[in-house]
C-alpha cells in the first residue's frame, strides 16, 4: 500500500516531505525546484508508475503571498493516488513545465496559465485557453477586477 | 507536437502557406465553433494537406463561464447546481461527485436508501447519456435513423426523470446529505417497464447500427490509439477503457453501492473507434444488469440526512474526490479555509472531456477528415464540460 511507502517516494529527490494534516489522500511535499525530476522518477520507476496525471490545478493563497501547486497521479498499474504539492511566491511564478513527462501536462498547464498566470518554463506552446489573447489579468486570482464584477452586498 | 512555439492564431496562419516549389499547397480552415458535428462551439483549426489533416488545433472558450470563480462565492448547496450545466448529460453523476465530495469533507454518513436510489439513478442517468451518444454518432457518420430511435427511447426515461426529480436536463437531485425529494411512488414500476423494454432496444440498437457494412468502414481501424498515449493524454472512461485499460471507478474506488453489484468492465483490444463504440454498447447492457439488481431492493429509510435548513460546513483542508461518469473520471477538488465559512475558498472540477479532447492529436494527426468526425463522435465530448 501505499501509504506506508510514502517514506520510499521522499528518498527519490532532495528536500521531499511527507503532508499529513489537511489533506484527503497521500500527499508529499516538494520544493518547487525539484517538482520536473521528482515527476519523472515517479513516472518512469515501476514500483511507483504514476502513468496518469489526472490533475493539475492551483490555489492562489493570496494571505500567505504564495500559489499552491496541486498534481493528482494516479496508476493504473499498482491501483495507487498520490498528491504533490508544492508551492512558488505569487511574485514570481515560475515553475517547470512537466509536458515532456505527460503529454496532457501542456493544457492543463495552459489552463493554469490563463486563469492566473503561473509561467511554466521551455511549455512548447503557453498560450491563453479560454480567454482572448487580449484579456488582462488572470481571472481565478483572488485580487482580480474587472468592470464587469458585481459587489457581493454585505 | 509541435517544436516551434505558436504566438497567437494569425500568426500561426499567416507563418504556414508559405510558397514553395511543392505541387501541394498547405492550409488552414476552421472547424467549427458552428458545426454540425462539433455538438456545440468547439473551434478546431485544421492544418490540411487536400484532405489529410496535418495538425489539430483546439480553440476553447466559447461557452466559459467561469464556474470555478462562480462556486467560490456559494455555498456548497448552492455549488450543486453549478454541476448540471458542465456535462449536461451526465448531470445527476455531477450533482453526485460534488455532493459526495463534500459529505466526505463534512463527515456526513448516508443510509442505504439513499446510496442505492443515487447509483439507480446515476446508471439511469450513464443508460440517457449512451443512448443519446449513440444516436449522434449515427448521424454524425450519415445514419439519420439512430438519432430518432435514440430520441424517442430517451423520452421513456425523461418521463421517470421527470416524475420524480420535476426535470429534464439540469436535473438538481442529489444534494449533500441526500436526494433532494423521495422516489415517486410510481418509480420502481416503471423503471421495471422501461428495463424490460429497453433489452431488446439494445438489440434493435445493434441491428441498425453496428453491424452496418457502411458505419464499420468508417470506425473500424480509424483513430488507433494505444493504452501507453491514452493515458499520456490523461484519457478516462470509455475512451481510455476502449484502449485495453480497465480504469472504471466503480470497480477500483467503489463508492454508492457498486460493491454490492455485479458487472463487468468491457476493455478494448484494439483502440480504435469501434472499440469505444463497442465499449458504450456494453455498458448500457452492464447498467441495466446493474439496475436490476438493486430496483427491487431499496431499502427504507429517510431521503436526507441533513436538514435542508441546516448549513453545511467543513473543516480546513484539501479534498479530491472522483466519481465515474459517462464519460470519465469527473474529480472535484475542494480548499476549505476555515470551518465557520459556508462556502470554498478553492473549487475546481477536474473534467473527463478536458482531457479526453487532446486524444484527438495522436489518433487524427494524418489521418482524413472524414476520420476525424468519426474519432470525435467517439471520444463523446460534451463542450461545456471542456469550457465550464
Amino acid at each position: 500500500m501505499l501509504p506506508e511507502r510514502l517514506q520510499s517516494i521522499c528518498e527519490l529527490e532532495d528536500d521531499v516531505t511527507v503532508l499529513e494534516e489537511g489533506v484527503d489522500k497521500p500527499t508529499v511535499v516538494v520544493p518547487c525546484e525539484h517538482v520536473a525530476s521528482l515527476m519523472a522518477a515517479l513516472k518512469h520507476d515501476a514500483s511507483f508508475a504514476f502513468l496518469l496525471l489526472l490533475d493539475h490545478t492551483v490555489t492562489d493563497r493570496v494571505d500567505d503571498g504564495h500559489f499552491e501547486l496541486v498534481y493528482q497521479l494516479y496508476s493504473p498499474v499498482h491501483n495507487h493516488h498520490l498528491m504533490v504539492m508544492t508551492t512558488i511566491p505569487r511574485d514570481e511564478p515560475v515553475i517547470q513545465t512537466l509536458s515532456h513527462i505527460w503529454a496532457v501536462a501542456e493544457f492543463q498547464e495552459r489552463e493554469i496559465y490563463d486563469m492566473f498566470g503561473v509561467v511554466y518554463r521551455n511549455h512548447p506552446d503557453l498560450r491563453r485557453l479560454f480567454l482572448e489573447d487580449d484579456w488582462v489579468g488572470f481571472p481565478l486570482r483572488k485580487d482580480y477586477e474587472d468592470d464587469f464584477m458585481l459587489e457581493r452586498p454585505k | 507536437m509541435n517544436s516551434t512555439p505558436i504566438l497567437s492564431i494569425d500568426e500561426l496562419v499567416e507563418n504556414a502557406s508559405a510558397p514553395d516549389a511543392s505541387e501541394t499547397q498547405e492550409y488552414f480552415i476552421n472547424m467549427g465553433p458552428q458545426h454540425p458535428a462539433t455538438h456545440g462551439v468547439l473551434r478546431l483549426l485544421l492544418k490540411l494537406d487536400g484532405e489529410r489533416v496535418r495538425k489539430i488545433v483546439p480553440v476553447l472558450g466559447y461557452i466559459h463561464r467561469g464556474i470555478e470563480k462562480i462556486a467560490e462565492n456559494q455555498s456548497y448547496r448552492q455549488m450543486v447546481h453549478l454541476t448540471d450545466r458542465m456535462d449536461y448529460l451526465s448531470a445527476i453523476i455531477n450533482n453526485w461527485g460534488v455532493s459526495m465530495a463534500v459529505e466526505k469533507a463534512a463527515g456526513i454518513e448516508l443510509n442505504p436508501r439513499i446510496e442505492t436510489i443515487r447509483t439507480i439513478f446515476g446508471e439511469l442517468e450513464r443508460l440517457r447519456s449512451h443512448q443519446l451518444w449513440w444516436g449522434v454518432m449515427g448521424m454524425d457518420l450519415g445514419a439519420f435513423t439512430p438519432f430518432l430511435y435514440c430520441f424517442r427511447d430517451r423520452e421513456l426515461l425523461n418521463d421517470i426523470m421527470e416524475k420524480t426529480i420535476g426535470a429534464r436536463l439540469t436535473m438538481n437531485y442529489i444534494q449533500p446529505g441526500g436526494l433532494m425529494h423521495d422516489v415517486h411512488e410510481d418509480f420502481v414500476d416503471d423503471v421495471k417497464g422501461f428495463l424490460k423494454g429497453f433489452k431488446s432496444t439494445i438489440d434493435e440498437y445493434d441491428q441498425l447500427l453496428s453491424g452496418n457494412v457502411i458505419f464499420q468502414e468508417r470506425v473500424r481501424n480509424v483513430g488507433i490509439m494505444d493504452g501507453a498515449t491514452a493515458l499520456d493524454y490523461g484519457a478516462t472512461g470509455p475512451v481510455l477503457r476502449g484502449s485495453g485499460v480497465a480504469y472504471d471507478l466503480r470497480k477500483v474506488e467503489p463508492y454508492g453501492v457498486y460493491d454490492q453489484v455485479d458487472f463487468d468492465v468491457p476493455v478494448g483490444t484494439t483502440g480504435d473507434s469501434w472499440d469505444r463504440y463497442w465499449i458504450r454498447i456494453e455498458e448500457m447492457r452492464q447498467s441495466v444488469r446493474i439496475i436490476e439488481q438493486l430496483i427491487d431492493n431499496i431499502p427504507d429509510g429517510k431521503h436526507m440526512v441533513v436538514k435542508m435548513a441546516q448549513k453545511i460546513k467543513i473543516p480546513q483542508g484539501r479534498y479530491y474526490s472522483q466519481v465515474e461518469t459517462a464519460r470519465g473520471v469527473l474529480g472535484t477538488w475542494l480548499v476549505s479555509e476555515s470551518e465557520k465559512k459556508e462556502g470554498a475558498y478553492r473549487v475546481h472540477f477536474r473534467s473527463p472531456c478536458f482531457n479526453n479532447l487532446w486524444t484527438l492529436i495522436p489518433m487524427v494527426e494524418g489521418d482524413l477528415i472524414g476520420s476525424l468526425v468519426a474519432c470525435m463522435a467517439s471520444i463523446d465530448l460534451v463542450i461545456p464540460d471542456i469550457d465550464r
